[in-house]
């Protein structure tokens, strides 16, 4: 199964982005063969709307599973919309949340903020 | 002395500095003018002019919609948008209402044809008359994002208007975009301050604005009291104008408290707004000729 996490750094030892729409990168993650990958996240440096394209990518990257510390209203609606299920990080590195994904101890995010959007037009 | 069609915008860092106080009295001060309320998010102006609306429209902005029939999913309006307004999931195009900007740029790229724009309301505009003042309210519609469209709208109808009237522009708070987008055709800016410490900060952010859109611009600083004052020493250190100081008044903050405009109500109160507004019309010629011989 293949799940995608923001990730701070380009590497497997990095913590996990507190931004979902303006992480830097995002770790995609086959937890069956143990491969990674990383995909740059264009929508960093977006002026508006940077969840729904950070969104985008991972809908793209053909991941089931989302593991983030938080999601935005826009982005959440296109991550189910994409049928990705998401999961609330409880750890700060990227290895203990896989590997507690591993085991099923991570709770779906429940918690969608209403996002930093819409201010001033 | 009247000075033909200049466009006067009144605004502030912060909300209660005497925004509306300051446009809705001068405008009545100026008795043959025109009243713009900007604040469109919470406009209160009508409140003081109770004016019997001729008027009113409802303003909308495009929005994009899709045919889900046409639509082959080449995103390519995904990869147009600035604002990222649409994404594509499950062979399904998304768009996003409050984040589109109405460009229409999506429905131009479309190879397909397969998006048309469809009227979203935004709000209101209503006008009206109140003992020779003309009253536009703009007034946003609760769960949309901007009220942008609704501001444009409103300095649209007053430029069509064809008379000479002074206009007053009452500006929402702050300086974001919905209060550039007020003051962008404005020919002067007055800021209303409070003599505080926070009073300060927020002039320095709209002074900054006024500066950056090149206005000409002065400061009334409202509800002074007999102490130091940190506002006015802003003032001096960048000589900026201090066109009047309106002391702390119980008597006027009262009228204004009950919807009355202080000016009909008082002579006090119309000698004071009325020699404001001599003030102003001095300041918007000079400043207009030291801008046209740049």
């Amino acid at each position: 199964m293949k799940i995608a996490i923001p990730a701070d750094e380009k590497n497997i030892d990095s913590t996990v982005c507190q931004s979902f729409g303006r992480t830097p990168f995002f770790l995609i993650y086959d937890t069956d063969t143990d491969n990674a990958e990383f995909l740059d996240n264009s929508a960093a440096s977006s002026q508006g709307g940077a969840g729904i394209k950070a969104a985008q990518t991972v809908a793209d990257s053909g991941v089931s599973a989302l593991l983030t510390p938080r999601c935005g209203q826009n982005a959440a609606d296109v991550i189910v919309g994409a049928n990705i299920a998401i999961f609330k990080t409880g750890y700060p590195s990227l290895k203990e949340n896989i590997a507690a994904f591993k085991e099923g101890d991570l709770k779906p995010l429940e918690e969608i903020h209403a996002g930093f959007h819409g201010h001033g037009g | 002395m009247a000075v033909k069609n200049c466009k006067i915008a009144v605004l502030s860092g912060k909300g209660g500095t005497g925004k509306t106080l300051l446009s809705v009295n001068l405008a009545s001060a100026a008795a043959d003018s025109v009243y713009v309320d900007c604040d469109v998010e919470e406009p209160n102006g009508h409140l003081f002019f109770k004016p019997q609306w001729n008027i009113e429209k409802e303003i909308s902005v495009k929005i994009p919609q899709v045919d889900p029939n046409k639509c082959d999913g080449c995103k390519k309006c995904v990869e147009f948008c600035k604002f990222n307004a649409l994404a594509y999931i499950n062979k399904n195009l998304k768009i996003f209402d409050d984040v589109c900007h109405s460009c229409g740029g999506c429905s131009l790229v479309c190879p397909q044809g397969a998006l048309t724009e469809r009227d979203k309301a935004v709000g209101t505009l209503s006008v009206g008359d109140s003992e020779g003042v003309r009253v536009l309210s703009g007034m946003m519609k609760t769960g949309i994002a901007s009220g942008i469209p609704i501001i444009k709208e409103l300095l649209t109808q007053c430029g069509s208007l064809e008379d000479d009237r002074p206009i007053f522009i009452d500006c929402p708070p702050g300086s974001a975009c919905i209060v550039m987008e007020s003051i962008k055709d404005a020919d002067y800016c007055l800021l209303a301050a409070e003599p505080s410490i926070f009073g300060r900060h927020n002039l320095e952010m709209v002074w900054s604005l006024v500066r950056l859109f090149e206005k000409p611009h002065s400061v009334v600083i409202n509800k002074c009291v007999d102490q130091s004052d940190p506002t006015d020493e802003f003032c001096k250190e960048n000589r900026i104008k201090i066109l009047e100081k309106i002391p702390f008044d119980v008597e006027l903050g009262t009228l204004n408290s009950n919807g009355k405009i202080a000016t009909r109500e008082n002579t006090k109160y119309r000698d004071l707004f009325s020699s404001l507004l001599e003030k102003i019309y001095r300041e918007v010629p000079h400043e207009a000729t030291v801008n046209s011989e740049r």
